[in-house]
């Protein structure tokens, strides 16, 4: 019984829980239920997959109003992939969030902060699980305003203005979105996207058609911060609290979804890309995004705001893996969804178990810390690895996909610009640990301890999922790849 | 029957547990594990082949012949006295690397394919560059970094020539190779590095000598000895190697020669016995190849004795130079006999190890017509005889009394020497056993009367020519001083020339090269002005220019499509 309402309870749950939380108050209880709903969202997410391997496409008409004309949750490989991304980052984030918010959050705000990720939780999880254009605007504000306000948490009075900037900008993505999806509707008079998906087919020719495509465009490639459209993101991710900021790093993927969803099954790629010719576009921005940013980071005097830097090159790789409208390159991307999600997670919480006991992201103030911290530090170095794309470690994989991806077409170029991103990830990598191993620390400072437990066991879960995920591709690589080829084959 | 695991696995992960322990169970277990891991490596017989499936990709993890199972053997033994030598270290890094070490090493010789033998060449590297950097100095620091630079190229340039393999051949199988495309250059090129050939040999005079005492008893035994069986396995019987080997016999030995840092003397002096495996492998297969993976296994032993000798005394005395030792002899009188056991062995005095290998090179090249090459080795041997053989005891336990009193070398160290001793000993006197674990079958028969008196007199003549140098103060004073290798054409003389050529060159050139400086500071000037935290890319943008981008990018966008409906 309950099994046929998986679909929706996915993401009520958390919907609910978050007003419940609200009523709570009390911070413990608070994160005993957003630790308790983001497992039951992980468990429901992992049925889910299962019962799409299985039995093929799940659809679920909300209210039991029939698809075209009622709102419709539909689960196939690609979103329910999505769907354990989102809720195992978000499981992993809330074990490691009390001892990480207790220093990064004000203690009055702990528990809007709960309520607040578990809004934020259920916006994402209906994103990626809804199969009505619309629906997708809705989740889109609710997880954009529980975003905004989560950025403010943070202690820095930057993080103000940078959830401002991010409220304007990502509001005009948002509206850009709404305008593409409007006029969609104008055109098809359906909101459902497959059957948004049969209908458009005939209206391709019209100048509407052009005009919606290019506000989803920048609109989506705002959302997901693509080159150069990324500017809101590095003061968001530096001065948002920790926690908030490895939520984000989700965020991001969940639009490149959106994107695939979008420009595969309901414009198909016949015309986004073989009549259109976005990957034309798209290839120099994401090749310039990876470059200028990865240099970018390079410079960079805070580890927060490299990091950020190097996630807005690594969303580079991710569509230049869509541009080579190949599916060697699109299971590059939907790999590297899930790669990429465990690797930033893990840097970011490392650098925010340093943040407890230092209080300073600063690349200054993070000397010698390799010794005082050597379990943290540790874990740094191998997810820089895995960033870097070293053998046996999930990086390794995904680049792979994407240089094979490269080589298909025959694009050396690209092929070598790749490499080349990844030789600049180990100068920015090699920075920090040349800081944290080889230098003296500050003998002003009075040194730190290691991090607590509650923070090593989730950083340290991540990375072991760093290099298993390396060694054993069967259910990363293996998932990718069919999700790939059901994109491909234009599945609704 | 318990089915056998990967024999590298028990190194590698057994490493990995090496430093959560408490000091005194790190020790035991850090000589345990070779041991196990041996026993582990009996259950395996030649002719198994393993594959793993990653990401899509069979992966060839295990392939054992005769030929990978005897450096197997080999680099067990090597863990096990290094282990053992390096019994009294307290240094959870050193411990911890040194075992990985040769976990990688054995994961190399084992390699099935170019993947797998890539992963061991670069964990190689990675592994042993900490035995150097333990010594916690900046001069070690710099070495380490230049030796971890070096063999990370030679990695990659394995993995690019690996790619290019696969390219054109379709095979990731490591085996024999024609030298007849590019892949194969860059391939050779990459087992030339860590082989040391001419001209690339600098990272090894480089760090070896500035590796930790026991440092440097790891490091002489896996990572040259895995090139040779990496050239054995692909470019067995590749006449250029013949030369290239020649050359590496011999010119190390003027440097050693003069050379004043006894451990960089057999840094030199490894170089030159490497030459002779390398001609060994270039003469093909059959004698050849025996006769180089015998030298290998014998030289392991004898120049781990050799640089263990060195590191007790630069343990004892904190001293290596040549200049200021001497006279040893009566503080560490065991140091002093093994020493010259190691010292016999590696001049290749009858009974001793080195005579039963190395002699077999030789007579290969006879067989095969080589007669110059012959002659090459058998001065090259003179010359061992001399920087090794001689020079080391010489100048550290005799020579002039230097007036250093110390203790005799801790008793783990005498024993891992005392055993090394012995099987130097056992080997040279009884081969039978190592010829039975040679790739091809053995017909050399070493102790005839025509190669012990040829040896014995290249050698007693040799000691002659030493003793009338000394006699009549001619042999080159030991002096404080720093000799000129190869490197001195990238540290010193290339840029030199080019600002010489520069500097002389006509006025136009002269401003091309102004020009192309001034063009390269405004580039870098413009990527730091660009990227820096104030810099257009990295700083953070007003939202008023913010939303105009976007409204750029919206019309870039509208513009696009619509240029595409056009015919």
């Amino acid at each position: 019984m309950i099994a046929t309402h998986l679909p929706i309870l996915q993401v009520v749950i958390p919907l609910m829980a978050a007003p419940l939380c609200l009523l709570l108050r009390r911070p413990r209880l608070c994160w005993a239920l957003s630790l308790a709903v983001s497992v039951i969202a992980l468990v429901i997410a992992l049925l889910l997959l299962g019962r799409a391997l299985s039995e093929g496409p799940i659809s679920y008409a909300l209210g039991n109003w029939s698809p075209p004309w009622g709102i419709e949750y539909r689960v196939d490989v690609v979103n329910a992939f999505m769907l354990i991304i989102i809720a195992a980052i978000g499981t992993i984030v809330q074990i490691f969030a009390p001892r990480s918010i207790s220093h990064e959050i004000l203690p009055s705000q702990h528990t809007l902060f709960y309520t607040l990720y578990l809004l934020f939780l259920s916006g994402l999880l209906g994103v990626t699980i809804t199969g009505d254009t619309f629906n997708v605007y809705v989740f889109l504000e609710i997880s954009a305003l529980s975003t905004y306000a989560l950025i403010a948490l943070g202690r820095d009075r930057r993080a103000l203005t940078a959830a401002f900037r991010y409220l304007v900008l990502g509001s005009i993505g948002a509206t850009f979105i709404l305008i593409g999806i409007g006029l969609m509707y104008m055109m098809t008079g359906t909101l459902n996207m497959a059957d948004m998906a049969q209908r458009l087919q005939p209206m391709l020719d019209s100048r509407t058609a052009l005009a919606a495509l290019a506000f989803l465009g920048v609109g989506l490639t705002l959302k997901l911060a693509l080159f150069p459209l990324h500017i809101w993101l590095p003061d968001a991710y530096t001065y948002a609290p920790t926690v908030v900021t490895v939520l984000m790093g989700v965020v991001t993927k969940v639009w490149i979804y959106v994107f695939l969803r979008f420009a595969f099954t309901i414009w198909g790629q016949e015309f986004v890309f073989t009549e259109m010719h976005l990957q034309d576009l798209l290839v120099p921005l994401s090749l310039i995004g990876m470059l200028a940013a990865s240099t970018a980071a390079i410079f960079q005097r805070n580890v927060k705001r490299m990091l950020a830097y190097s996630s807005v090159a690594q969303i580079g790789y991710m569509m230049l893996g869509v541009s080579f409208v190949s599916q060697t390159g699109l299971s590059g991307t939907i790999v590297h969804l899930f790669n990429h999600a465990l690797l930033q997670a893990a840097l970011f919480m490392a650098l925010g178990a340093m943040l407890l006991r230092v209080g300073s992201p600063l690349l200054d103030d993070l000397r010698g810390i390799g010794r005082q911290m050597p379990w943290t530090m540790a874990a740094f170095v191998l997810g820089g690895l895995g960033l870097i794309g070293v053998p046996l470690t999930v990086g390794f994989i995904s680049k792979w996909y994407f240089i094979l991806a490269a080589l298909e077409k025959g694009w050396w170029l690209v092929a070598s610009l790749i490499l080349l991103t990844s030789l600049l990830a180990v100068i920015y990598i090699w920075r920090v640990v040349e800081v944290a191993y080889f230098q003296q620390p500050d003998p002003n400072t009075t040194p730190v301890k290691e991090a607590p437990l509650s923070m090593q066991l989730p950083i340290w879960v991540l990375i072991m999922s760093i290099l298993f995920f390396g060694i054993s591709t069967k259910w990363t690589a293996g998932l990718a790849e069919r999700a790939a080829a059901w994109l491909f084959g234009g599945g609704p | 029957m318990i089915e056998p695991l990967h024999p590298a696995l028990i190194l590698l992960l057994g490493s990995l547990l090496l430093p959560l322990l408490p000091n005194g169970y790190r020790k035991v277990l850090l000589l345990a594990l070779p041991v196990a891991s041996f026993v582990n490596l009996l259950g395996i017989e030649a002719g198994m082949q393993w594959t793993i499936s990653i990401a899509g990709f069979d992966v060839e993890v295990l392939r054992t012949d005769k030929l990978s199972l005897l450096f197997g053997y080999l680099f067990h033994l090597a863990a096990f006295l290094s282990a053992l030598f390096a019994f009294g270290l307290q240094d959870r890094v050193q411990q911890t690397s040194g075992l990985m070490y040769a976990g990688a090493a054995v994961l190399a010789v084992f390699a099935g394919d170019l993947i797998v033998l890539f992963v061991g060449w670069e964990l190689l590297a990675l592994t042993s560059v900490f035995q150097i950097w333990a010594r916690r100095n900046e001069r070690a620091r710099g070495a380490g970094m230049r030796y971890l630079m070096i063999h990370i190229s030679s990695g990659l340039l394995l993995l690019v020539g690996t790619a290019f393999h696969y390219e054109q051949t379709g095979s990731l199988g490591f085996g024999p190779m024609a030298l007849d495309d590019p892949a194969a250059y860059l391939i050779l090129l990459a087992f030339g590095i860590k082989c040391a050939f001419p001209l690339l040999h600098n990272w090894l005079i480089d760090a070896y000598p500035e590796a930790t005492p026991t440092g440097a008893v790891f490091l002489s035994a896996f990572t040259t000895k895995v090139a040779i069986y990496a050239l054995a396995r692909s470019f067995a019987g590749v006449e250029a190697l013949i030369w290239v080997g020649a050359i590496m016999t011999v010119f190390p030995i003027f440097y050693a020669m003069i050379e004043n840092d006894l451990r960089r003397v057999l840094g030199y002096s490894m170089i030159n016995q490497l030459g002779f495996m390398v001609v060994g492998v270039g003469l093909g297969e059959g004698m050849g190849v025996n006769g180089a993976v015998a030298h290998a296994f014998t030289d392991v032993i004898f120049k781990g004795l050799l640089f263990m000798s060195m590191g007790a005394v630069l343990f004892r005395t904190g001293h290596i130079n040549g200049s200021d030792l001497g006279g040893l002899y009566k503080s560490m009188p065991i140091t002093t006999g093994l020493c010259i056991v190691g010292a016999a062995s590696i001049s290749a005095f009858p009974l001793f190890s080195g005579f039963v290998s190395k002699t077999m090179v030789m007579a290969a090249a006879v067989d095969q017509g080589h007669l110059w090459v012959w002659l090459i080795l058998l001065f090259a041997s003179a010359g061992v005889l001399h920087h090794a053989g001689i020079k080391i005891p010489f100048f550290a336990f005799f020579a002039h009394d230097s007036g250093i009193r110390c203790k005799e070398a801790p008793s783990h160290m005498l024993v891992a020497m005392g055993l090394a001793a012995a099987l130097c000993v056992l080997i040279g006197s009884f081969p039978q056993f190592l010829y039975s674990l040679l790739p091809y079958p053995v017909t050399y028969e070493p102790y005839t009367t025509t190669h012990i008196l040829t040896q014995l007199q290249l050698l007693l003549f040799s000691v002659l020519g030493f003793t009338l140098l000394q006699v009549f103060k001619l042999y080159p004073p030991e002096l404080r001083a720093i000799n000129l290798d190869s490197d001195f054409l990238y540290r010193r003389l290339f840029p030199g020339v080019v600002q010489t050529m520069v500097r002389i060159g006509t006025p136009v050139r002269d401003q091309v090269s102004i020009a192309t400086k001034r063009w390269l500071n405004h580039l870098i000037i413009i990527i730091k002005r660009l990227h820096t935290p104030d810099g257009i890319l990295s700083r953070t943008w007003l939202t008023n220019s913010s939303v105009q981008i976007i409204l750029l990018l919206l019309s870039i966008y509208l513009l696009y499509y619509l240029l595409q409906r056009l015919p």
